[in-house]
């Protein structure tokens, strides 16, 4: 599924990337504990999470992904814009409660990730 | 680089600093990917030093995260002063953190790091004295023989 289908599915908000939107994207993650997004996913996901703060940016940084999901409208800081710009992460945001998200992208096809093997 | 040849990092890591947070490993990241390294092998790196990094900032006193990298492997240290940790098996226990709520509001304390450190490494030491000190070593090879 491409980013610019994510963005329509979830009525999304482009905060930086927006030239990235034709990503594809092979699965998707939902989850507001970093540690668990280091252990499972992997690059070609789209994380989902209602966490904000610049640890959620440098995570994402460390495993390469390109795109994040803030649910429930909540918007980022200028500066958590910024820094996802620089390592051309795209940010949405959607309105959508995390629950609600992962459903509708479930729904059209998007598959979560898979457990298994993602690091060894 | 041949085999005497190798590039060392150093890196202080402060006590409670979230800001600068996750600094270091974005720039051992970032040698690695300039050092031509496979994609695969620097997401384990900094991974694991990401988390070292995280686990200094939140447990401990400060410390720093030591880098060797040389044709064969990456040598990651993280040395810390500080609580030190008890009881070494527990903490290795994916889901057993001792992070109070405000870490756990950023993200992390899920009882994740140590598990997750030790599973992107090839090899794996973690010593500490507690009230004094904790020390990770991580070995992770870039050419597996």
């Amino acid at each position: 599924m491409k980013l610019k289908e994510i963005k329509e599915i979830l009525n999304a908000k482009v905060l930086t990337g927006e030239e990235y939107l034709d990503r594809e994207v092979l699965s998707a993650f939902g989850s507001d504990l970093m540690s668990d997004v280091l252990a499972f996913i992997d690059d070609g996901s789209v994380l989902l999470t209602g966490l904000t703060n610049p640890q959620v940016i440098r995570t994402a940084e460390m495993i390469d992904l390109h795109a994040i999901v803030f649910v429930r409208g909540k918007k980022p800081s200028k500066e958590i814009i910024e820094m996802a710009k620089l390592h051309n992460i795209t940010i949405l945001l959607t309105d959508y409660t995390l629950y609600t998200a992962c459903g509708k992208l479930y729904e059209k096809g998007l598959k979560g990730i898979s457990v298994e093997g993602v690091i060894k | 680089m041949n085999e005497k040849n190798f590039i060392k990092l150093e890196y202080e890591i402060l006590q409670n600093d979230f800001t600068r947070a996750g600094e270091a490993s974005s720039n051992i990241k970032k040698i690695l990917k300039q050092l031509g390294i496979e994609a695969k092998i620097v997401r384990k790196v900094a991974i694991a030093t990401y988390e070292a990094e995280m686990n200094i900032v939140i447990h401990s006193y400060g410390g720093m995260i030591k880098v060797i990298i040389t044709e064969q492997y990456v040598d990651i240290y993280a040395i810390d002063k500080g609580p030190g940790i008890k009881d070494i098996e527990l903490a290795m226990k994916e889901g057993y953190s001792t992070a109070p709520n405000h870490i756990r509001e950023l993200g992390f304390g899920a009882g994740m790091g140590l598990p997750n450190m030790k599973r992107c490494s090839d090899e794996f030491n973690i010593e500490s004295i507690p009230n004094e000190k904790t020390e990770v070593y991580m070995r992770i090879y870039i050419n597996k023989i």
